[in-house]
This record gives structure tokens, C-alpha cells and sequence, in this order.
């Protein structure tokens, strides 16, 4: 129910974008996340981008998982 | 797919259980509260691959499952009045209420329409202008910013043909109901990865001070799962419960201001029924007194009288993570996915319809 999905922001108009999912296009409200820009990554829950996916910190997040495995 | 993917590494998720082996001593009992977690957690099989030290438990966190048979018969009557369109997300249309279910009413002639978003409903009530539209609104602090959203959508758009029967419901106070109940002796909790992404990880915060228990906010790909175990066992091998985020792609610890702000324009704290739990004090969310004529419940006179709960059916018990679906008469026999008597069975992330398809009998 609380499903959520990454999706590709292409374009923008007002508070409607249109994103790529795996190379399917779908329109999407941006009214939960008005600062969302063209190539930013959102998560898609029911029509809706809920969150700007945060790529710095995914990038950190699989930094911290590669150290715990190297930690053994 | 880009974050997904990267998440499912088998090489990692390998050592990352090889360091949860060696850290975890003690015998700790850690639920998942979210349902979409559940599934995760059994498709991808952790529960066999981690230490014998590690009991998991399934929460109430689905949303489908935990909306008592009593609001359930209300969409129903809704769907029974003349000229009312409901609409309504799939896995609720399924779920057998008191004395029917929704796609009993639409095989008998109601007018239900299933629909993807709210923004579907929405649409549903500007192309029948003739008609009432009733969008069924389930869901917790992920899907009500949406719902709120489309409130204001109908009121900037003179949509008036359309309103909500809110039956949303939200995460800390269903948590501190668990505790309160003492029925499940916790150790941590996995705490929901997009109820967070809204309402980011300070609501939990009363966890680890009142309670003492672990928790960490988890995505739904393998590897956030385990690095969400990982540290829980961290906090519990170290006596130092609190809260973390192994999840910070998606979660901010403030969550997403801007759709709690729209949440809390639109809806107030209620209480609300939860199937298998009662009612829990200001744990629902109903639509606020100015936004009074988009609430279904004040626009129709819905009298669907006593509710009945099913027989031999323990969602309830299982809900709280008291029971698991083995334990159930029903389960396998009468109780199907196809053919489903209780609501975790319905839903694709139900408790009873995970251990269906992803646990051997």
C-alpha cells in the first residue's frame, strides 16, 4: 500500500511532471514536492512524488555498506 | 532500475549477514510494522538467512488489513445509494466487510470504480457531474498528503461533486499501542520507509526513550533491510536504543514538511478503529471542520448497521504480531487468497497472503 518507486523527472509543467520509469513515461503530481527539478529522481507513491530521492546520500549509503562488509 | 538494483547486491547482502551472525549474542524479537517490509522480507527470504538469535514478527502496518469490518460496510452503503460512485484502490474492493464486500455490491449493480491515485477519482467526479464520487480513503501518512492534495485540487477546481470517506490512519500511535499492550515482547523495530519519507524519523523518537526499543527506518531492497537489522543489533548488542535511518536516500529525518504541511491543512487527528486492535486514541485522520462539505461522512446519512466480524478469522491477533497465519483453522483451507475470509489475506502485503506465497506449507 505504502509502495513507492524511483522515477526519472523529464519534464515539468506547473505542478505536473512527467517521469521515466524503466523507459515508461507516466504524469505525475509534483504537489508534494514543489522543489523537484528536470533529472532529479523522485519516489512515485499512487500518482504522486513523496520524496526527492537524495543522491548524495545513496551515494554515502553504499559507501557505509561496502566499509561493514570490508569490516569482517 | 537506478537505486534499486545497487540495493540487491548479493555479494554484500552475503558479508552484511556474515557481520550480523557475528554481532548479534543476544535473543532478540524484531518487528517489521510495515507490510510492504513484510513482503520484502519474505520474497527475498531474510528471515531463513539470518542468526537463530534474530525472531522477526510481522506488524499491523497495512493499511487494507487494519480498517475494521464497521468502516468497511460504510463504503459499502456509500456504494449502495443511488447516483454514488465510490472509488477505491484495488486491494480494498476485495475485502470482505459485515455482510458483503465492495466487488459484491459492483457485481450487483453498484457503480465502484478502482483507481491507481486519488487523481483518477478526481477525474471520475469532473466527467459525471451528475453524480457523487466517494474516494474510499485508506492509507497512512504515505498515501493522506495525496488525498489531501486532491481536497484542494476540488476546491480550487469547484469539483463538488466529490468527497472522502477518510479511514487514513498513522504509524507512532498504533506503535505505542503494540508496546502499551505488552503482548509482544520487542527488542526493535523496522519502522515504515515511506510513512517516513513523509514524517521523516523523529516521531519515533518516543520508542527508544519510553520504551527502550531499537528502531531504524528501512527501505524496501534487501540490503536497506539488512542494514536496518544490522542496526538494530548494533543499538541492542550495545544497550544504546535510538533511532537511525538506513534508508537516507528517501528519508530526511524532518521527513517531507511541505506534504505534512498539506496533510495537516486538510486533516485533523482523530481516533480511529483498528481491526484486530480497537480503538486507539489519535490515531486517525478525519477531514477538518472547514473542509466539512468534502467529508463523506457529513454529506451522506451512511447507516450500515452492526458490524460482524468473520469466523475463526485471526487478522486481529495476527495483526499485532501475537499469532502468525500457521496458527490459524482458516489459513490454507478456507481462507485463500482467491477466496480470502479475513483482510490479510486480501491484500498483496497482508501477513496471511505473504506466508501464502512465499512460505511453504
Amino acid at each position: 500500500m505504502c509502495l513507492a518507486i524511483p522515477a526519472l523527472i523529464k519534464t515539468i509543467n506547473g505542478q505536473q511532471a512527467e517521469v521515466d520509469i524503466e523507459g515508461v513515461t507516466r504524469g505525475v503530481s509534483l504537489q508534494l514536492t514543489p522543489e523537484a527539478r528536470v533529472g532529479d529522481y523522485v519516489l512515485l507513491h499512487t500518482g504522486y512524488a513523496i520524496s526527492i530521492i537524495d543522491e548524495a546520500e545513496a551515494e554515502e549509503t553504499m559507501k557505509l555498506l561496502k566499509e561493514l562488509s570490508e569490516a569482517n | 532500475m537506478k537505486f534499486v538494483e545497487e540495493y540487491r547486491d548479493p555479494d554484500l547482502a552475503k558479508k552484511l549477514l556474515e557481520r550480523i551472525h557475528k554481532n548479534s549474542r543476544k535473543s532478540i524479537r524484531l518487528m517489521e510494522f510495515c507490510g510492504g517490509h513484510t513482503v520484502a522480507i519474505f520474497r527475498h527470504g531474510i528471515r531463513q538467512l539470518l542468526p537463530d538469535t534474530i525472531k522477526m514478527l510481522s506488524g499491523p502496518g497495512c493499511p487494507v488489513c487494519v480498517t475494521a469490518s464497521a468502516d468497511l460496510d460504510k463504503a459499502i452503503a456509500l456504494a449502495d445509494m443511488k447516483d454514488v460512485i465510490v472509488a477505491s484502490f484495488g486491494d480494498m474492493v476485495r475485502v470482505p466487510g459485515s455482510y458483503s464486500s465492495l466487488q459484491k455490491a459492483k457485481a450487483d449493480g453498484a457503480d465502484i470504480r478502482i483507481v491507481y491515485s486519488v487523481q483518477d477519482a478526481l477525474a471520475i467526479a469532473s466527467e459525471n457531474p451528475g453524480k457523487q464520487v466517494v474516494f474510499v480513503g485508506i492509507g497512512f501518512e504515505t498515501t493522506a498528503p495525496t488525498v489531501a492534495a486532491s481536497v484542494l485540487q476540488a476546491q480550487t477546481e469547484e469539483i463538488v461533486n466529490y468527497s472522502i470517506l477518510s479511514l487514513h490512519k498513522i504509524c507512532p500511535p498504533v506503535m505505542k499501542a503494540i508496546l502499551d499492550l505488552g503482548e509482544v515482547n520487542l527488542s526493535g523495530i523496522i519502522c515504515p520507509g515511506h510513512v517516513s519519507a513523509i514524517i521523516g524519523s523523529h516521531p519515533y523518537q518516543f520508542i527508544p526513550d519510553h520504551y527502550g526499543i531499537a528502531c531504524a527506518v528501512s527501505g524496501f531492497e534487501p540490503l536497506d533491510i539488512l542494514l536496518a537489522v544490522d542496526m538494530l543489533v548494533g543499538q541492542i548488542e550495545s544497550g544504546q536504543p535510538r533511532v537511525e535511518i538506513a534508508y537516507r536516500r528517501g528519508v530526511k529525518p524532518e521527513g517531507n514538511t511541505q506534504a505534512v504541511k498539506l496533510m495537516e491543512s486538510v486533516f485533523e487527528v482523530s481516533d480511529a478503529n483498528w481491526r484486530g486492535i480497537g480503538a486507539i486514541p489519535a490515531s486517525g485522520l478525519r477531514l477538518r471542520g472547514e473542509y466539512g462539505k468534502y467529508d463523506a461522512e457529513k454529506r451522506f446519512e451512511i447507516e450500515p448497521g452492526p458490524a460482524i466480524e468473520p469466523k475463526g478469522c485471526i487478522c486481529g491477533s495476527i495483526l499485532r504480531g501475537v499469532s502468525t497465519p500457521l496458527e490459524c483453522r482458516l489459513f490454507r483451507r478456507t481462507c485463500t487468497p482467491e477466496s480470502p475470509v479475513g483482510p490479510c489475506m486480501v491484500s498483496s502485503e497482508g501477513t496471511c497472503a505473504t506466508y501464502y506465497y512465499y512460505q511453504g506449507s
